[in-house]
C-alpha cells in the first residue's frame, strides 16, 4: 500500500532542512530588524514626548 | 534553475512541498525593485520638500514603508497577471509564471507586506500618511490590476493615479496633510505615465495583443497612440512648470522643467512623425518611440531633482 503523503527520500529531507534553515535564518533577520526599527521609533517617538 | 538542488521523483514532478526554487532573488523579483526604486525616489523628494522636520529615523521608516508598500502592490500584481504573464515575452519569466514561486505564497507574501507597510507608517509618522499609502495600494491592485487593465485601453491613464501617489505620501509623512506643490507633483507623475507607457507598448503591442490586454496600439492602432502620446506630453508640459507659474518653485525649477519639456515633446514629435506603413507599424523599428520612452524615464527623473535643487538654491540664497 502506498503512503500518502510519501515519506521524502533522503535527498528530499536534506532539501527540505536546506529550505526550511533558510527560512528561519530570513525570519529571523526580519525579526531582529523589525525589533530593532520598532526600539529606535520608539525612542525617537519618547523623545519627542520629553 | 536555482543555486538549490533540484529535487524530482524518477518519473514524476517535485513533491508540492518542494515547489519553487526558494532563492531569496525570486522574492525580491517579486517587489518589482525597478519601480520600487522609482517610487523611492519621488517619495523622498516629496519628503525633502515637504515644509517642517521629521526625524532621520522616522523618515527613514516611511521610505521604507513606501518601498515595501510598493513592492507589496508589485508582488499582488504579479500574482493576479500571472495568466497573462504567462503569454508575454517581457513578463514570462517572472518567479510566478517560471514556476519559482506558489502563487498563494506570493498572495500571502503581497498582503502580509501590504499590511504591515501601512500599520509601520501609520505608527512612525502619522494617520494621513498611511491612510494615503492604503489607498494607494488598493488603487493599483484593486483599481488598476483588477478592474481596468484587461477591459480599457484608458487602463495606463487611470491606474497611472497608483504611481503617482508617493510625492504625496512623502509631503504627509512630515507635514500630516496634503498641500498645492505635492499635488502638482501627483500631477505631473500623472500625466507622465501614459507617455511613457504607451511609447513602450508601441514596441512591445505585440505581447499585449497575444495576452489580449487592450493596450491602447492594440485597440486604437500604433497612429492613434502616437498622437495620444505627443497630446500628453504637451499636458505634461503645461503641468510640469505649474509649480514655478504658481510661485511653488524658482528659477532654476523653471528652466530646468522647460526645457526638459521641450527636449520630451520633441522627441514625442518624432514618434508622431515617425514614418510608418498603412497599419500604422513604423518602418525604423520603433527607434523613436524606444527613445522616446528612455527620454521619458529621464524627464521624470530631472523634474524632481531640479525641485530638490531649486530648494537647496533657495535655501542658501
Amino acid at each position: 500500500m502506498n503512503e500518502f503523503p510519501p515519506r521524502p527520500t533522503p535527498i528530499e529531507a536534506a532539501e527540505m532542512m536546506r529550505r526550511q534553515r533558510g527560512r528561519n535564518i530570513a525570519l529571523l533577520v526580519v525579526l531582529s530588524s523589525l525589533a530593532v526599527l520598532f526600539f529606535a521609533i520608539t525612542m525617537v517617538k519618547l523623545g519627542h514626548m520629553g | 534553475m536555482s543555486a538549490s538542488v533540484r529535487v524530482e521523483r524518477a518519473g514524476g514532478a517535485a513533491p508540492a512541498y518542494l515547489a519553487g526554487s526558494d532563492r531569496w532573488q525570486d522574492w525580491f523579483l517579486l517587489l518589482k525593485p525597478r519601480v520600487v526604486s522609482l517610487v523611492v525616489f519621488t517619495g523622498f523628494i516629496g519628503m525633502f520638500l515637504a515644509p517642517g522636520h521629521l526625524h532621520p529615523v522616522l523618515a527613514f521608516t516611511a521610505i521604507l514603508c513606501i518601498a515595501v508598500a510598493a513592492g507589496a502592490a508589485g508582488a499582488l500584481n504579479m500574482w493576479y497577471e500571472r495568466d497573462i504573464d504567462a503569454l508575454m515575452q517581457r513578463t514570462r519569466r517572472r518567479p510566478i509564471p517560471a514556476g519559482r514561486i506558489e502563487p498563494g505564497a506570493a498572495l500571502a507574501f503581497g498582503v502580509a507586506l501590504s499590511v504591515a507597510s501601512v500599520l509601520v507608517m501609520g505608527l512612525a509618522t502619522n494617520v494621513c500618511a498611511a491612510t494615503i499609502l492604503g489607498i494607494s495600494i488598493a488603487f493599483y491592485v484593486l483599481v488598476y490590476t483588477v478592474w481596468l487593465k484587461r477591459r480599457t485601453p484608458q487602463n495606463i491613464v487611470i491606474g497611472g493615479a497608483a504611481g503617482a501617489f508617493p510625492p504625496l505620501i512623502g509631503w504627509a509623512a512630515v507635514t500630516g496633510s496634503v498641500d498645492v506643490l505635492p499635488l502638482l507633483l501627483f500631477g505631473i507623475v500623472f500625466f507622465w505615465t501614459p507617455p511613457h507607457f504607451w511609447a513602450l507598448s508601441l514596441y512591445a503591442c505585440k505581447d499585449y495583443g497575444r495576452a489580449g490586454v487592450p493596450m491602447l496600439p492594440v485597440v486604437a492602432g500604433a497612429r492613434e497612440t502616437r498622437r495620444q502620446i505627443f497630446g500628453y506630453t504637451l499636458l505634461l508640459g503645461v503641468v510640469s512648470v505649474l509649480p514655478w507659474v504658481l510661485g511653488y518653485a524658482g528659477l532654476v525649477y523653471g528652466v530646468a522643467a522647460s526645457l526638459l519639456s521641450l527636449g520630451f515633446v520633441g522627441c514625442s514629435w518624432c514618434v508622431l512623425r515617425d514614418q510608418a506603413d498603412t497599419a500604422g507599424t513604423s518602418c525604423n523599428g520603433d527607434v523613436p518611440a524606444r527613445l522616446n520612452f528612455r527620454y521619458s524615464l529621464l524627464y521624470l527623473a530631472g523634474i524632481f531633482v531640479a525641485l530638490a535643487a531649486d530648494k537647496i538654491v533657495a535655501w542658501h540664497g
